[in-house]
Order: structure tokens, then sequence, then C-alpha cells
């Protein structure tokens, strides 16, 4: 389909709305997407039509509600490639998915193991991490970052050994836009035997991964990142993970034979998904799944790389403004300050002219650590902005920056 | 001046901007007539939570009346302080308490009032009348 950015912003309601009597201009798809008309319609088709619970009912609705709910696994399964729809399972969201692997390594692990994360994670999705190394008494090791904001693979290579179990790196950087070599660093990891768990909450609407030719054992994401609703993403687990980590938590659903004397735990993948889950958000994250892939991801990739490019030479223009995450490899994220001006007070500026950036440390305070800044201003692009939406987004910031200096 | 004095006559000077762009430009100012808190106050006991930028809050008592001094990291966040400075420094501990902060509205910063908003204004308030609550159990005492 050729890509018409005008005919794809008829599809997402709200960018009809004004904010503070201008029009808005949505820059926080990191933080999350917008939902376009087709998720819309989905949602209030599922609550109108088919309401019911699922894997219980002998009834129709139950019925219809079940298929769809499947088949939306199945669109998952063959649009991220991973070999079986039982290795998808659904979850609350990347957060929810990062805490099962971690709490199931709890098992595996012993004093002395090695976790290795990197230096530009979410800052929330260390804490599992520091909490498993707490109950195990494993070690937590960090790859570095250099100046730009790029990991150093050489340090990562250093830190592998055979006490490594686990590996944990997202795809991309939420404040920083740096797309990590995850193929490498998955090869490296196996060489000495360790699993690895990609974080892909910031990639999924950009990239469409191969899970099965990246070899990974863990991906998550959230449909909520990727134009589907919120409180709802995936855990995907290599089948023999699948078999190995013991169930999360306990609940309908997770069960195939309940007695007081014992309990024999259902397959894959209801063994992970205790209770009645969110029925709506996976149908619906199944028809986000289609529209992305209607609009395209070359064309995704190709519209969102036009965008980052002129954002980043015109906002460069601004004399004292400084980007951070400056390597090769990015996706549409622009984090940035200008010298001398609070990013806050920027934020705060842009919002009354009706845009929509991020201020603050974006939940990766290493990071801001890092370059010793309190946090940044973060513009981040989706496939429906345009490049209008950039000169709105540069010309507000240079007017923010005459009254704030 | 009462602080219901003061208060309105905040209402009318920014009552005189028509414009978000004025009315903003004219916080500024007022922020730059802050008066600071001391470089060795700025203490992490001084620091006001729930703000995205930093905010240092110093009280003192001096007959009978509570001063404020004050300080941040944002030029914005500056100006709220300042005006709330104004409407309650040099004020007597009750006065403070009883103070009613319905003039933010008025002056058109209505979206600082949010108690979810980054900024912390209502941190602010909360902590000046805390320290007011505390002055005036000292005088009760
Ligand atoms: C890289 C990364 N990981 C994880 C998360 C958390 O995702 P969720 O809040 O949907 O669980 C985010 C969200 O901002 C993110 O950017």
């Amino acid at each position: 389909m050729p890509f018409n950015i005008q005919k794809i912003r008829k599809d997402f309601p709200i960018l009809k709305r004004k904010v503070n009597g201008y029009p808005l201009v949505y820059l926080d798809n990191a933080a999350t997407s917008q939902k376009p008309q087709q998720v819309i319609d989905c949602i209030v088709d599922y609550y109108s039509n088919y309401n019911a619970n699922i894997h219980r009912g002998v009834h129709t609705l139950s019925q219809e509600a079940t298929d769809a709910y499947e088949i939306s696994r199945q669109k998952i399964q063959k649009h991220f490639n991973a070999k079986n729809p039982f290795e998808i399972i659904f979850t609350s969201g990347t957060t929810h998915g990062i805490n099962l692997v971690a709490q199931g390594f709890s098992e595996f692990l012993k004093e002395g193991d090695e976790i290795i994360v990197s230096a530009m994670e979410h800052h929330s999705n260390i804490v599992p991490w520091q909490m498993l190394c707490e109950r195990t008494g494993a070690i937590l090791n960090v790859i570095p970052m250099s100046e730009q904001g790029i990991l150093v693979f050489s340090e990562y290579e250093k830190m592998l050994s055979e006490k490594t179990k686990l590996v944990f790196v997202n795809h991309i950087s939420n404040a920083l836009g740096t797309i990590n070599p995850i193929k490498k660093i998955i090869e490296k990891a196996h060489e000495v035997d360790a699993a690895v768990l990609i974080d892909g909450a910031q990639s999924c609407s950009h990239i469409k991964p191969d899970l099965q030719a990246l070899d990974v054992d863990f991906y998550v994401t959230s449909a909520h990142k990727m134009c589907g609703p919120t409180g709802v993403g995936i855990l995907y687990m290599k089948e023999k993970w699948g078999n190995k980590l013991p169930p999360y938590q306990g609940g309908g659903e997770m069960i195939a034979e309940v007695t007081f004397e014992k309990t024999t735990y259902a397959g894959l993948p209801h063994k992970f998904e205790a209770g009645t889950p969110n029925i709506c958000g996976g149908i619906a994250f199944g028809a986000a799944i289609d529209y992305l892939n209607e609009v395209g991801f070359q064309n995704i990739e190709k519209h969102e790389n036009e965008l980052l490019a002129y954002a980043t030479s015109e906002l460069l223009k601004i004399e004292g403004l400084k980007i951070y995450g400056t390597g090769p490899d990015k996706t549409s994220v622009v984090s940035f300050n200008i010298e001398g001006i609070h990013p806050y007070d920027i934020g705060t500026i842009v919002d009354k002219m009706g845009i929509a950036v991020r201020t603050g440390h974006h939940c990766a305070q290493p990071i801001m650590d890092f370059y010793k800044i309190p946090g940044t201003v973060r513009a981040s692009f989706a496939f429906y902005n345009t490049i209008e939406e950039v000169d709105i987004l540069v010309n507000a910031v240079k007017k923010a920056k005459m009254m704030l200096s | 001046m009462k602080i219901e004095e003061i208060q309105e006559e905040l209402i009318s000077e920014f009552a005189m901007f028509d414009d978000w762009v004025e009315r903003y430009e004219y916080m500024i100012s007022l922020g730059k007539t802050l008066p600071l808190i001391d470089e060795n106050l700025k203490t992490e006991d001084k620091l006001i939570k729930g703000c995205q930028s930093k905010v240092w809050l110093n009280s003192e008592m001096n007959n009978g009346k509570v001063h404020f001094t004050a300080d941040s990291d944002a030029i914005i966040t500056k100006g709220i302080i300042a005006i709330l400075i104004r409407a309650f420094s040099n004020q007597k501990p009750q006065d403070i308490i009883n103070a009613n902060t319905a003039f933010i509205d008025e002056i058109g910063l209505k979206e600082h009032l949010s108690p979810t908003r980054a900024n912390g204004l209502v941190s602010m308030i909360k902590q000046m009348k805390l320290y007011a609550v505390a002055y005036q159990s000292q005088l009760n005492s």
C-alpha cells in the first residue's frame, strides 16, 4: 500500500483535537501511541457483540470470544515470527512479562551466578533484577555506555562467563532512541549458555522483529506502544523455557486438575495465564497488529527516518541545543536540552502551544546521572506525525527559548 | 497588606494581559524578584518533594510573622513560587493556615493547580502551610 500520511491521520480521531486552543501535536509516542479507529471499533465490537469469559463456556458467545482471543494470539505469533502460538503468553504489559521471567529464574540461580543488564534500561525494569539478586545471591553487572549513548560491546564481552545465566537488554532505549545490536548480544550470550530477555517496548512500533531468526529466549512488549490498548502485552518464551519455568501466579485458567492434595498445571501458554485475562485487550492487540502491517513497517521506517533526520537538523540550528543519543542507529526519538534552560520550562511552554512532549528523566535515572543532567525534553515521533509538525515543534522551542532566557 | 488584599492585587495585575504568553512572561519576571534562599540552606531537607524541577523553601519567624525564601532550578517554577511567597510571606501563621488558594485559578494558572501536575505547586502550598502550622503551635505553647 502506498504511504498516504493524510489518509493515515484520518484514522486517528484524537489527532483532530485542540489543546490549549492549538491543534494537538502529539510527540510523546515513546510513552504511548495513539489508537486508530480500527482498534477503537474492535473494542466497541467486542463489548457490543460477543463479550463473554473465555476457555470456560460451551455457549456461543464464550466460543466466539475464545476464538477471537486465540486468533489474535496467532496473529501476534505470525507477526513476531514465533514458532508456536503457545509460546506467546498474554500479559498485562512489558513490566509484567519481565517480572514473570525474573520470578521464574529465582529457582535457577544460586549465589555467585551473574545477570547482565545494560546501562540504558528503563529504571523500573532494573528493580526486578535487583530483587532477583537479593533473593538468590546472584550478582548484577551493568554494560556501560559511551558519551554517544551506545553500549560498549567490548565491555559486554568481557563480562560474559560461564557464571552468566541471564542477559537483559532493551532493543531500543526509551530515553535516547539508540537501537542496540541485539542479534550480536544474543549470539555472544548463547556462547556461554546464558539466556537472553529482550525488552521490545520501544522497538515494536518501529521494527518488526523475527524472534526465530534472533534465536532469543524471551521477548516482552506492550500493546499500547503499538497502537493497541493499555493493560495488555506479551511475553514470548521459547518452548523449552515455557516447560522449564515455574508458574508465576496461581488461579483459574492455569490448572489442569485440582484436588486438595495436588494440582497439575495446564500446558503452555495457560500455565502462565492465571485468572480471567484482558480478553478485549488481547483481541484489540491483534487488530492493532493488523493495522500496523497494513500501513507497512517499511513505510513506517522510511517516514519516521525522514522525520528524525529533519527534526535533528532543524533543532540543532538552535544555538545552545544539545541532543543526547547521537549514535548512527536510532529510532525517531530526539532527547535534548538547551543550555541554561531547565527541560521542565521548555515542556511547559510548548504544552501551552498544544505540543505534547515528555520532560524529565524518562524513567531512566541512570542515563541522566551519566550525563549529569536533571532530565531532557524528549520528542518521539510516530508514522502519523508530519514534517509540518516538526516545524511547529522547532518554532515552539525557539519561542520557549526566547521567553526563558 | 492582608493576604486577601495581596491576592486581589495579583489578580488585577494578571488581568492586564490578554494571552498566556504575556502572563507567562510576567510570571517569569516575577520569578526574578524571588527572595532567594541562602545558598548554604539549599540542603536536602529544604527540598520540596513532588516537583520535576528542584524547589528549596526555607522559613523563619520574626515578630510573629513567617518569612519565606526559596529558589528553583526551573524559571517557571521560580515564577510560581514568587507568586506564592508574595501572597504568604510576612504574614501571621494563623492567616497563612486560613488562606484560600483560589486566586491561582483566577490569575489564569489553573493548569498548575492539579495535584498530579509535576510542578508541585500544590506541594509548595502544602509545605508553606505546614511551616505555618508548626510556628502556630510554637506560639500556642
Ligand atoms: C524500554 C521500556 N521498557 C518497559 C516499559 C514499560 O512498559 P509498560 O509500562 O507498558 O509495562 C517502557 C515504557 O515506557 C519502556 O520504554
